[in-house]
């Protein structure tokens, strides 16, 4: 299940991003037409200009509207199985960051930046590891959370309130993008650089790798 | 490091299936082609019938703002090339309500401002992203309704204007919802061309594509009609 989930979503998470970037198209900016709101923003189109055609999923505004709300039900029921399952199995135990594994991931932190020799102990996944778990299923969480914002701001007005109004709801929207993006890098990076038959693990179910902790 | 040949291999269509696989699709702006567009728009159906019987209240209204809140400016959109459509001088302009009512009416300016009013300040949210504020003066659809007493088949209104064929459907909830009104007036002034002069459709709960400017005519029905960009693959309800 887990496995099947993290595929789904692996998926779905380009074509959404993709089908994003072309409804973000027909307005480049955050907040109103001539009172842009004063957020950081890279991609503004004053500065950046448009995003490649390759990156963009939809053709033309309507198109990348009907793919994008095509997909985000799939991504918010993946979602949902996959918290569901980890509650029910237990699974979620080893996963879940706690404030006990904020001294721990201190001292994986420093293991990685070479200023502690020995790997710190650990059970099936180390404290950063559980960090960026934990992390990734919240980060799912308010995207889709500022998905709704903008998609009903008078309907569920209370939300998109919490977000601070429509513009600035669209902002974090558009700002999980990049921080799914940073976080896939990372991730994709790390299988590779620190076990690559994790890799082979999700895929089969089987682990073969050099942590034996992880069978 | 065991087993390299049968790991790659599996590991190069991985690859394939994570980054090449949505990128292929994102590749050249696809719109799905003939294959997934009408699944899309199917979805999108179903998104339409969720938005409006699970998401929708015909009686949640949206906030409303002070006039010193008002947007600099309000941008205007129309579809004829040559600069915001006007109604032709000599041409005595009325507002023709009909289709599935017990008594049709033809509702000139004046006798539209005669009708009570409703003077909101609210945000305008376009399909685009951007927001705007700004007031707007108008008689509540359903007053003009509770005049020409629709039938009980109604379900659907349609709204057309003389702006190169555009029109919208609107379910009937939304339609008489408490903040839909038909607009002459805008930011305390009568109603310019450029925001749909002599009279437009406003509401608050659904994105400023449903909003018909230079509104002709409004019809009760019992099917659903289409719209200018609904045909063309907008969401239909698109309430928000």
């Amino acid at each position: 299940m887990v496995r099947v989930t993290h595929w789904l979503s692996a998926l779905l998470l380009p074509a959404l991003i993709a089908s994003g970037l072309q409804i973000y198209a027909a307005f480049p900016h955050f907040g109103e037409k001539g009172n842009v709101y004063p957020v950081p923003n890279p991609f503004d189109a004053d500065q950046f200009g448009r995003f490649p055609e390759w990156a963009r999923l939809g053709g033309w505004l309507g198109g990348g509207i009907n793919w994008h709300f095509a997909l985000a039900w799939p991504f918010v029921i993946i979602g949902l199985i996959y918290v569901t399952y980890l509650v029910i199995s237990g699974e979620w135990r080893p996963l879940l960051f706690r404030p006990r594994d904020v001294p721990r991931a201190w001292q994986m932190q420093l293991y990685y930046l070479r200023l502690r020799r020995d790997h710190p102990e650990q059970g099936k996944h180390n404290a950063l590891q559980k960090a960026a778990y934990t992390f990734i299923v919240v980060l799912g969480a308010l995207a889709v959370l500022t998905g709704f914002a903008i998609y009903k701001p008078v309907q569920l007005a209370w939300l998109t309130a919490l977000f601070g109004g429509f513009e600035l709801a669209r902002y974090w929207h558009f700002l999980t993008v990049w921080v799914f993006v940073g976080f896939t890098l990372m991730h994709v990076a790390l299988v590779f650089l620190v076990d690559p038959a994790s890799l082979r693990a999700m895929v089969t179910g089987w682990y073969r790798g050099r942590f034996p902790s992880h069978d | 490091m065991t087993e390299p040949g049968g790991r790659i291999s599996r590991r190069d269509l991985l690859r394939l299936a994570v980054s090449g696989g949505p990128a292929a699709l994102a590749a050249c702006g696809w719109d799905g082609g003939r294959l997934v567009q009408p699944r899309l728009l199917q979805i999108s159906r179903l998104n339409d019938w969720v938005g409006e019987h699970v998401l929708f209240s015909g009686d949640r209204v949206a906030p409303t703002y002070r006039p010193d809140q008002r947007s600099g400016r309000m941008p205007s959109y129309f579809i004829t090339r040559r600069g915001p459509p006007t109604w032709p001088d000599g041409r005595e302009w009325a507002l023709d309500v009909g289709g599935l009512v017990r008594k049709p009416m033809r509702l000139p300016r004046p006798m539209l401002e005669a009708l009570p009013r409703l003077t909101y300040t609210v945000k305008h949210h376009c399909v685009e992203g951007w927001t705007a504020v700004a007031t707007w003066t108008g008689v509540p659809v359903r007053v003009v309704a509770d005049l020409v007493q629709p039938m009980e088949r109604a379900r659907y209104v349609r709204f057309d204007s003389f702006d190169s064929g555009f029109f919208n459907g609107w379910d009937w909830a939304s339609a008489l919802h408490p903040q839909t009104i038909l607009a002459y007036a805008f930011n305390d002034h009568p109603i310019t061309p450029d925001h749909g002069a002599p009279l437009r459709l406003y509401s608050t709960v659904k994105l400023g594509y449903k909003l018909t400017k230079y509104l002709t005519g409004m019809t009760f029905t019992e099917e659903r009609p289409g719209g200018y960009w609904e045909d063309q693959g907008y969401p239909w309800f698109a309430g928000i």
